[in-house]
């Protein structure tokens, strides 16, 4: 008996004694959900977005906690993996509202991001899709907040770019034949006639090709002056570019979707140089000591950053930093959506005095996007060098 | 169009290998292999740990993707397919089984891999560049697609003229007739599955030198090893080869002639072949009787 005393006076001293230990015991659990692609050829979107979901979550748990009103909450990151199916992503958004989770990252295709859209707007669920069309965002609909920029936003600043700086003329596009893909070829095509470019292709594939010369052989003879990888997933880009350098096409090339600089560089090497992304929302020049900290910490816990979750950073600080301006939000999307057209708080990710505001009034005309600087990308010799910075809205 | 019908060649060099396997396996146990493809990517995987992450000699990677597939077909017939095919006379059974080691091969490819698509070194740099643009073709390309040919060509030989070749011709004719003249169809059955999953590995080996590999590619690939199968016949070994350059040639052309209609060259393919089943479905080469 004795020894079973102190065994338990023991571990009462080391429960007291243990840094955060009665705080954690006491704080409250704030859970954020994740829905979104996590396995498949799309993977790498969704992983980037619970890799800095769970990073800064970790963060503010090691500090204690976030604080809304009057109240310290532990945050919880709930993921679910859509496999880019539609069926399983309504799942996942009923297996949050089924767990009483008001606030839900992704998905990050269009079709999964339609088919959550009716369970996220019946039950009161605000959603931040990394998916482009644009009913998602526009009256009536109410409930999901653009997290990235749109190809539509991007295409245009790259192609006027492009035509000012390098004598672009002459313009085809490349696409996978899915909803994502096409769509944003669309809106590519409707931007390069907007600026007088010749479109001289509208091409597309299917999106599990893997040896890709005899789609790009047709595409080459034309000799288009920028050949554009309309919502080119990372995993397909270096096959690709591979397949259009080893044809002799001498022409630039770009895409509006972000990419991972390391799987360039192993599957396509040097024959990448030149290409023209849509990166990260963070360049060394801009990024403020947070976010050095922020990609120290999901290196340590991840082992490899990538330029794409500079962008995917941002959406858990939002929905914190406007819940905790608007506490009572957090059982009451309705309060949250009210509250977005005047929100403002400092962007603890960039140096100067940038602010978090919500945009996408010139796109959607109401604001559902997340703010977060446009940044325009040159992959060179394993890294992205910054081409150009500007902003959404 | 002479870059056309070089592009076709190539595929098809590639395509006929990978449905080697598939036919091999079916042709000897009258099983489905659906994880045909999931063979591919993990022997694509293993040659881009060993060329691609050890730096290690190509050819030795391609030999370690022999040999892992070689190993793990042989423990995939010996320790689910014969307990199954022994168990069960219905097909279904074998199928369900197949489909399950798919979906298993994926997850465990994932997670041992992750689910970046992995890409390695050029095995041979340079293009050749004929009539001055008229063909391009990068040199690498043709080392697989040379490398392709001549393990098609050992193959067959192999199957031709070599006594374990005969013996899995002699089960996959006669699998009765074959035993009461001494086939020892336990041993040969697992042979056959070994060597169907080895060419898989080859295959993905070779390819990831052109197209890299990732996890999830397993499920496409199958389909593709089907509808050569298809097109040349099921369990006939001719008919594999003729399936797969025949299904490469119709990509390349396809693609280049009917591009302005929309990704429709497969559409097309699809179609054609419901028409081409419909009249003869055996394939080309398949036999009416089996």
């Amino acid at each position: 008996m004795p020894v079973k005393k102190t065994f338990a006076a023991l571990a009462a001293a080391l429960a007291l004694a243990l840094p955060g230990g009665s705080a954690l015991a006491a704080n409250d659990t704030l859970k954020i959900g994740f829905v979104g692609v996590t396995s498949g050829p799309k993977a790498a979107w969704g992983i980037s977005n619970v890799r800095c979901m769970q990073t800064r979550a970790k963060w503010v748990n090691d500090e204690g906690g976030v604080k809304i009103g009057g109240k310290t909450y532990d945050i919880e990151i709930i993921t679910w993996d859509t496999q880019d199916s539609p069926t399983r992503a309504k799942e996942g958004m009923e297996k949050m509202v089924q767990e009483g989770i008001r606030y839900v990252v992704g998905p990050n295709t269009d079709p999964t991001a339609a088919a959550v859209r009716p369970v996220a707007e019946q039950d009161g669920v605000m959603y931040f899709p990394y998916a482009f069309p644009k009913e998602l965002y526009s009256k009536p609909a109410g409930n999901a907040v653009l997290g990235m920029i749109a190809n539509y936003q991007s295409g245009p600043a790259i192609y006027k770019h492009l035509k000012e700086n390098s004598g672009v003329k002459s313009i085809a596009f490349l696409a996978a034949n899915e909803s994502d893909a096409l769509s944003q070829r669309k809106g590519g095509v409707a931007a390069a006639k907007a600026l007088g470019l010749k479109v001289l292709a509208e091409d597309a594939y299917q999106s599990d090709t893997r040896d890709f010369v005899p789609v790009v052989t047709p595409v080459v003879k034309l000799k288009p002056d920028l050949l554009v990888l309309s919502g080119v997933a990372g995993g397909t880009a270096p096959l690709v570019i591979r397949a259009l350098r080893e044809l002799g096409y001498k022409g630039l090339i770009s895409t509006e979707t972000a990419q991972d600089a390391a799987q360039l560089k192993q599957g396509a090497g040097d024959l990448a140089n030149g290409f023209i992304s849509v990166g990260g929302a963070s360049t060394p020049e801009i990024r403020s000591a947070k976010m050095e900290e922020f990609i120290k910490r999901y290196t340590a816990d991840h082992g490899q950053y990538d330029d794409e979750s500079n962008t995917k950073v941002y959406a858990l600080e939002y929905i914190l930093e406007t819940l905790k301006a608007n506490p009572k939000a957090l059982d009451d999307v309705k309060v949250f959506q009210a509250a977005m057209d005047d929100f403002s708080a400092p962007n603890p990710y960039l140096k100067g005095n940038e602010k978090l505001q919500y945009v996408g009034n010139s796109s959607f005309g109401q604001k559902r996007q997340l703010g977060v600087p446009m940044v325009v990308t040159e992959y060179r010799d394993g890294e992205f060098e910054t081409l150009f910075v500007t902003k959404a809205d | 169009m002479e870059q056309i019908v070089v592009n076709g060649l190539y595929l098809g060099a590639q395509y006929a290998l990978i449905a080697l396997g598939l036919t091999l396996i079916f042709a000897l146990m009258n099983v489905l292999n659906f994880a045909h493809g999931q063979m591919y990517v993990l022997g694509g995987f293993v040659s881009y740990v060993v060329y691609g992450k050890f730096g290690l000699p190509f050819p030795l990677a391609l030999l370690a993707s022999a040999l892992t597939l070689l190993f793990v077909g042989a423990a995939v017939e010996r320790f689910l397919f014969r307990r199954v095919l022994k168990k069960s006379v219905r097909e279904e059974s074998t199928m369900l089984l197949a489909a399950g080691l798919a979906f298993f091969f994926d997850g465990i490819i994932l997670l041992l891999f992750g689910q970046k698509q992995r890409g390695v070194p050029k095995i041979v740099d340079g293009i050749w560049n004929w009539e001055a643009g008229e063909v391009i073709i990068a040199n690498d390309r043709i080392a697989v697609g040379v490398c392709a040919i001549l393990l098609i060509v050992s193959f067959i030989a192999f199957m031709q003229y070599t006594k374990p070749g005969r013996a899995m011709r002699a089960l996959a004719q006669d699998k009765t007739a074959a035993q009461l003249m001494g086939v020892n169809i336990d041993r040969y059955g697992m042979l056959g599955f070994a060597l169907g999953a080895m060419l898989a590995g080859v295959v993905g080996g070779l390819l990831v030198a052109i197209t890299g590999v990732s996890s999830g590619i397993g499920g496409p690939i199958s389909i593709k090893a089907f509808l050569m199968v298809m097109i040349g016949g099921a369990g006939v070994v001719p008919g594999a080869i003729a399936g797969g350059f025949i299904l490469g040639m119709l990509e390349s052309v396809g693609l280049a002639t009917l591009r302005t209609y929309g990704d429709i060259t497969y559409l097309v393919i699809f179609a054609s072949l419901m028409v081409f089943l419909s009249i003869r479905p055996h394939g080309l080469m398949g036999k009416p009787w089996g």
